[in-house]
């Protein structure tokens, strides 16, 4: 039996998929949002009960495949903030949106740092600063998305 | 009916699963590398996220394409025709060297250059992180694609193949963190070692003495010493040098000759006297 809005659901993680992957301009591609973990953070701080760790587990190695790092990389980035996201939700869900933009910032930040240091520890990358600039753009676009996630739930009635 | 009490596992049991789940798969992917049926199986999964993503960019192009006027066609024409006529005009003369070589290589009992086969890709998705970039190209396997094969674009060499699928291949840049390639300088033969540096358009060249005779602008060619990129293309160009005598090797930035952000087709090569081959669809476009 399908509930009710996974097609939404399904749709909105192919969309961030899609823009994650979308060819940019160099200049711009470092500043690229982090799509699908801003994507995967709205649903889990509006349906923690549907959306939550395994979630993560599947969009992070869906994630890997596309970005052709070593699976598990960015599923590990996404299981971590998702816990925190899931475990304290109703906190987040008191925020202002500015308030909660911040916290995405540095959400997003420690995604991205674990995805780092696993890379250091499967082929010792190096540190380049550029890999940290979503962070912020991130958090720029959650004041967007968010009240635009929360129309589209409320339109199809995904609970 | 949702009942209040039918939550499943705890939060935290979750965590440690789904964790469990990831090192393993890390584990099992790079230490092991016994994933690569299971990357077939979901890279053909996520073909169409691939293909979607580029939508946008091929409709605008067929857009820019169908507004052009009958004017501009015609210029552009009379600009490649032109250009083919003096490529042509450089090609027998490269053919009259060819043999001149080959004569001389004949004469001096040296073994013989074998030319290429090549066959032109077209890039359907970027993937550039820092940790690794890459891009996907639209012939696999079925077109005879093979792991660790070169590819290059109109102006040099910009990586190899690094896993194949039927109908796609992923493409390991040479600015990625975990790629280096042989080169020799164009100008005096020095033979340097450049390894990628996570940042698209910048290479960095490898145990360069500081007494070395490399300058700024030097061209760096494909040495061919490494056994997976033929000799002889450009790769590089010397960017800065910086001979910090505290440290033990000169610090040698070089940019690749061609624009790894903005490839579009690429050009797979196949040598000659291998055993794997390409397989032309319908008629032959090397």
């Amino acid at each position: 039996m399908v509930k009710q809005g996974a097609f939404t659901l399904i749709l909105s993680y192919l969309v961030a998929l899609v823009l994650m992957v979308m060819p940019m301009p160099g200049s711009f591609d470092i500043f690229r949002p982090d799509w699908v973990t801003l994507v995967l953070l709205y649903w889990v701080l509006a349906l923690p009960h549907r959306v939550n760790i395994g979630t993560a587990l599947v969009l992070g190695v869906l994630s890997d495949i596309l970005l052709g790092s070593v699976l598990g990389v960015h599923a590990l980035g996404m299981i971590v903030v998702t816990y925190f996201a899931a475990r304290h939700f109703q906190r987040i869900r008191n925020f202002s949106l500015p308030q909660q933009a911040i916290l995405i910032a540095f959400l997003i930040l420690l995604k991205r740092m674990l995805v780092f240091q696993a890379n250091v520890f499967i082929h010792d990358a190096e540190f380049t600063a550029n890999y940290f600039w979503p962070a912020l753009t991130s958090a720029l676009f959650w004041l967007w998305l968010f009240p635009l996630l929360r129309k589209i739930r409320r339109r199809f009635g995904v609970n | 009916m949702k009942t209040l009490f039918v939550r499943g596992p705890s939060l935290l049991s979750r965590l440690v699963l789904a964790l469990a789940c990831s090192f393993l798969l890390m584990f099992i992917d790079h230490r092991l590398q016994a994933m690569q049926p299971v990357r077939l199986f979901l890279n053909s999964l996520v073909t169409p996220v691939q293909y979607l993503a580029i939508l946008p960019e091929q409709i605008l192009d067929n857009f820019s394409d169908s507004i052009k006027t009958q004017e501009q066609l015609a210029e552009e024409n009379e600009q490649l025709r032109q250009q083919l006529l003096k490529q042509q005009g450089q090609l027998q003369q490269f053919r009259l060297l060819a043999n001149e070589n080959k004569r001389l290589r004949e004469l001096l009992g040296s073994e013989q250059r074998v030319p290429n086969r090549r066959m032109v890709a077209e890039v359907i998705a970027v993937a550039s992180e820092p940790f690794s970039q890459q891009l996907v190209i639209n012939k696999g396997t079925l077109s005879g694609v093979y792991e660790g094969q070169a590819v290059l674009d109109n102006r040099g060499i910009i990586g190899q193949v690094q896993d194949v699928g039927s109908n796609t291949a992923r493409v390991l840049l040479i600015s990625d963190q975990s790629h280096a390639i042989p080169l020799r300088s164009e100008r005096n033969d020095i033979r340097v070692l450049a390894q990628g540096t996570g940042e698209i358009g910048r290479l960095q060249l490898m145990f360069v003495p500081h007494s070395s005779e490399l300058k700024e602008g030097d061209l760096l060619l494909s040495s061919g010493l490494g056994g997976v990129y033929p000799e002889g293309y450009p790769v590089a160009k010397i960017r800065k040098i910086n001979r910090d005598e505290s440290l033990p090797f000169a610090q040698v930035q070089a940019d690749p000759v061609s624009a790894l952000d903005r490839v579009r087709n690429v050009l797979l090569l196949w040598q000659n006297d291998d055993e794997r081959q390409p397989i032309y669809e319908d008629q032959p476009d090397g």
